[in-house]
């Protein structure tokens, strides 16, 4: 098949790859453009772990086309923190020992990231309904969840 | 030198204290490299064909047209993998595991693989690869295994432990017996006895990361492997036996890893990728599918099992009985004998007996599962406990007390207890607030004990000094979730140094000398005993690097509160030697500092749980909500508290998605129905609470700092806590796992006809 030329933004860089018709994007970022950041857990939307943000929503990048990325802006955990400066979130989950193996840790943050965006204070159902399409199988989901809370009270100001 | 490993009641600066693990930000930001995330100059890509038979002889295979595909570079089946195991059965079930030779024996078996330039070509191969089965008869149930008429899996196996010996080969591979006293005579003695039956479904490990490798087979007989392992000294070595290399000469590297669970203690596809890179002559990765992973790795054990437990009304025990029947796949193990062995730890018993028996079936090769076989066996026990303490009108929790082991009591399984959490744990569930908190409509309370032996084993541990005195130890255990921090923390308390000046780094298999698993809970207390002892070598070193700078004799000098410090009234006035200075000094005092060390951690340190569970229970649908759940588990000394309360939690979530949902579904044609995250379902972060953790340190007598293994004991008690629970805000006595809303709602219903 002959591949299709893509031009597309990944975390706020211009970025163009061949792709074949066929391939996610979750193959084009970790194999074509080195970005393994974002993990395969299932490859069929069910475990999260692939998670990256399009155009402000979080989706399962092994369920988009590499195709698809054209014209849009993409974020991976790649470009959560600038430069050596964490996001409240990655250094949330750090201090709460929200990570054991770590394999989920950035599909979390991508999701959680997204939901701070259009709920900054979520409750902790909100907190546990928004990040169900992420499984991790380490933690039990305790840590992680107050992790977001308080990277949410922190970025809302309201640090302890 | 040898190392005092006994427990020496000292005060604590840096262990039990919580900084940040230091692989953290790697972590979070992407950069940590897992199985998948690395990648060889040239390789090919590797996919394996598996059987879609549960049982079935294979005649023939026929690579022919698949190698005239296109980028294909090499086919591998068993013809290339001969038996090397000369007569090791372990070895050989490992060998046949990974490549079908005459038989495929279960739905997913692998009977051929294909290295290509790119996945497309990989799968356009796989699909004209011709292989000519002899469908046979499939068994995939326990109990159906061992009838008589069952279809015969091996025709090598007769039962191993029952006189006289078997005549007829059957699916019974063993019989264990473990106990003491006589039942019978106990079972006289009791007023009121409870029988019952229980069943467990096959649950998977469900680590996130799916198995991942890059091999790389050398013309010169060297190997490089590059593998997300919980162990790559074993993996090491089963490969070098499996493929006739030398051990030395394949460097073995693990990658992070993403959950392992006891599913990645032995190998699976990574000879099949050695074997296609010696075959192709290039680097090869391999990497299975979520569907692969559930078809054809890891299992836990199906499990059947009969349980009669009798007492007093007064309410001692007088005599306990099991009957455990295993599955483990199509090879024989050691899984029954497991589940035989931990039924009963929790309590001081008169008379008990216990019995197991593996039985192999057509399913996948059962993997350790934390605190494999255990879970299981406490559901059964504990569901008995449970409902003995309802007949006798005792609450359950006084019950368990009225007959709980202690130090001096012989276990179940044989050996006298030295102490243990078991009595703690009970009392500090008593007075938990949990225990007393009012329950909602259609709620239930349950509760329930657990059990793990934890293990100990060969370890070896580095510690270099630099010249600015800070400190790098390079350990050959995997982590698998924050043992790098515990560690570091362990250095820093060791030599009195900053924990931020230690740097933890875990070797391959060609630095380091050979290390166990990461498994049986051992991580933390065997290769925390060997960095200690590797700890006061440096510090002797660093003694004698002293008296050379003072030039007064070594016995003057005394370690203590991390410095050098000269002893009598003679040196007394010295400024006492920081680690930095001394390193400072190395190069002109006999040169670099470094103290080794390699040991066999013995006296790994039993360890118990109690668990507390609220369920509700929506009778229109059958389905149940965790509601409150609170761990209480004895860690002996928790080194870094954040991630002994993190082992607690994930341990027991994973026995709430086994007890509630998690099961391996088969079809009658012995294909696997569920083999995915959408119809296999683990707990997600909607489907739980907060899990409240208590963590009580009583001191394990054989480490140095009281340590015992954490990891896995959390999954014993929740199959058992949540079924009882269940049980309490039903009504009815649930005695099959997992507690699905199907099997729910069926128990409902035949109770109102
Ligand atoms: S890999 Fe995309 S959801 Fe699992
Ligand atoms: S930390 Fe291991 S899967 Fe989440």
């Amino acid at each position: 098949m002959p591949a299709i030329a893509v031009s597309t933004t990944i975390n706020d860089d211009t970025v163009e790859f061949l792709c074949q018709p066929d391939e996610t994007l979750l193959d084009v970022l970790r194999n074509r453009l080195g970005l393994m950041g974002a993990k395969e857990g299932c490859g069929t939307g069910d475990c999260g772990a692939c998670s990256a943000i399009v155009d402000g929503r979080v989706v399962c990048s092994c369920l988009v086309l590499g195709a698809e990325a054209e014209g849009r802006t993409i974020e991976t955990i790649e470009g959560m923190a600038n430069g050596n400066e964490l996001h409240p979130l990655q250094r949330k989950f750090i201090e709460h020992a929200a990570l054991q193996c770590g394999i989920c840790t950035p599909g979390f943050l991508m999701a959680a990231k997204a939901l701070l965006e259009v709920n900054p204070d979520p409750t902790e159902t909100e907190i546990r309904f928004w990040l169900a399409g992420n499984l991790c199988r380490c933690t039990g989901y305790d840590k992680i969840v107050r992790a977001v809370q308080d990277a949410a009270a922190e970025m809302r100001g309201e640090t302890a | 030198m040898s190392f005092d490993a006994t427990f020496q009641n000292k005060r604590f600066n840096s262990v039990g204290t919580r900084p940040l693990r230091p692989d953290g930000i790697d972590k979070v930001t992407g950069r940590a490299r897992y199985g998948a995330d690395f990648n060889m100059p040239g390789q090919l890509v590797a996919r394996v064909l598996r059987s879609p038979h549960a049982h079935a002889r294979i005649k023939g295979i026929d690579t022919s047209k698949a190698e005239a595909v296109k980028g294909v570079k090499a086919i591998v089946t068993a013809a290339d993998m001969p038996d090397l195991t000369d007569g090791d059965e372990a070895l050989f079930a490992i060998l046949d595991n990974c490549m079908a030779r005459e038989k495929a024996m279960y739905d997913g078996h692998a009977v051929a693989a294909v290295a290509a330039i790119d996945e497309s070509s990989a799968k356009a191969a796989l699909k004209l690869i011709k292989v000519d089965y002899e469908v046979l008869p499939h068994v995939v149930d326990v109990d159906a295994a061992m009838m008589a008429d069952a279809p015969v899996l091996n025709d090598t196996i007769f039962t191993q432990g029952v006189e006289p010996a078997p005549s007829k080969p059957s699916n019974v591979a063993n019989r264990s017996e473990f106990g003491h006293g006589d039942v019978d005579a106990g079972f006289a003695k009791a007023d009121i006895i409870v029988e019952r039956s229980y069943k467990t479904e096959q649950a998977h490990q469900g680590y996130i990361e799916p198995h991942a490798c890059v091999a790389s087979c050398n013309a010169d007989g060297t190997a490089d492997l590059w593998v997300c392992t919980q162990g790559h000294f074993v993996y090491r070595q089963n490969c070098a036996d499996l493929l006739g290399l030398e051990a030395s000469k394949l460097r073995v590297t693990s990658s992070e890893i993403g959950g392992g669970f006891g599913g990645k203690t032995h190998v699976w596809a990574e000879p099949v990728a050695l074997a296609l890179s010696r075959k192709a002559g290039r680097p090869v990765k391999l990497i299975m599918s979520r569907e692969e992973v559930f078809r054809a790795s890891g299992p836990t054990s199906a499990t059947s099992i009969d349980v009669k437990i009798g007492a007093t009304k007064d309410g001692k025990i007088t005599a306990a009985e099991a009957t455990l029947r295993y599955t483990s796949g199509p090879y024989p193990d050691m899984w029954a004998e497991l589940g035989a062995m931990t039924a009963f730890a929790p309590y001081d018993l008169e008379n008990v007996k216990t019995v197991g028996f593996e039985v192999v079936v057509n399913r996948p090769k059962v993997a350790a599962y934390r605190a494999p076989s255990a879970p299981m066996a406490a559901f059964a026990a504990e569901s008995a406990v449970d409902e003995l303490a309802k007949e006798i009108g005792m609450d359950p929790v006084d019950f368990r007390i009225a007959n709980v082991a202690k130090e001096g009591t012989r276990s179940s399984y044989g050996p006298v207890y030295g102490p243990i959490g078991i009595g703690p744990t009970l009392d500090a569930a008593k007075a938990h607030p949990h225990m007393s908190a009012p329950l909602g409509p259609n709620q239930g309370r349950g509760m329930a004990c657990g059990f793990w032996f934890n293990f100990g084993g060969q370890t070896c541990t580095d510690l270099n000094i630099s010249a600015d005195g800070t400190v790098t130890i390079a350990v050959g255990t995997v982590d698998v979730g924050g043992s790098r921090a515990s560690l570091s923390l362990i250095v820093a308390e060791e030599l009195g140094i900053e924990y931020s000046d230690v740097k933890a780094v875990i070797a391959d298999t060609s630095t380091l000398g050979y290390n166990d698993m990461t498994d049986g809970s051992r991580g933390t207390f065997s290769t925390s005993m060997a960095t200690i002892s590797a700890a006061r070598n440096a510090i002797e070193v660093m003694r004698q690097r002293a008296a050379i700078m003072w030039d007064i004799p070594l016995e003057h000098i005394y370690w203590e509160d991390g410095h050098a410090k000269a002893a009598g009234s003679k040196h007394g006035n010295r400024a006492p030697l920081s680690v930095k200075d001394i390193a400072a000094e190395a190069g002109n005092t006999g040169g670099p500092i470094a103290g080794h060390s390699e040991l066999v951690a013995d006296g790994a340190g039993v360890s118990f749980a109690t668990h507390i569970c609220d369920i509700e229970v929506d009778s229109e649908t059958g389905s149940s909500r965790v509601v409150r759940y609170t761990v209480i588990q004895d860690a002996g000394k928790a080194v870094h508290p954040a991630y002994v309360e993190g082992q607690y939690q994930g341990g027991a979530a994973q026995g709430i998605g086994w007890a509630l949902n998690e099961e391996y579904i088969y079809g009658d044609d012995g294909r696997l129905q569920n083999p995915g995250f959408l119809d296999y379902r683990i707990p997600v972060c909607s489907d739980l609470p907060m899990i409240d953790t208590q963590i009580l340190e009583i001191p394990n007598p054989n480490h140095p700092y009281g340590v015992r293994g954490v990891g896995e004991t959390s999954i014993v008690p929740p199959l058992a806590a949540i079924a009882n629970a269940v049980s309490n805000a039903v009504g009815l006595r649930m005695s099959h796992i997992p507690l699905s809303p199907p099997r729910i709602l069926a128990a409902l219903n035949a109770a109102k006809t």
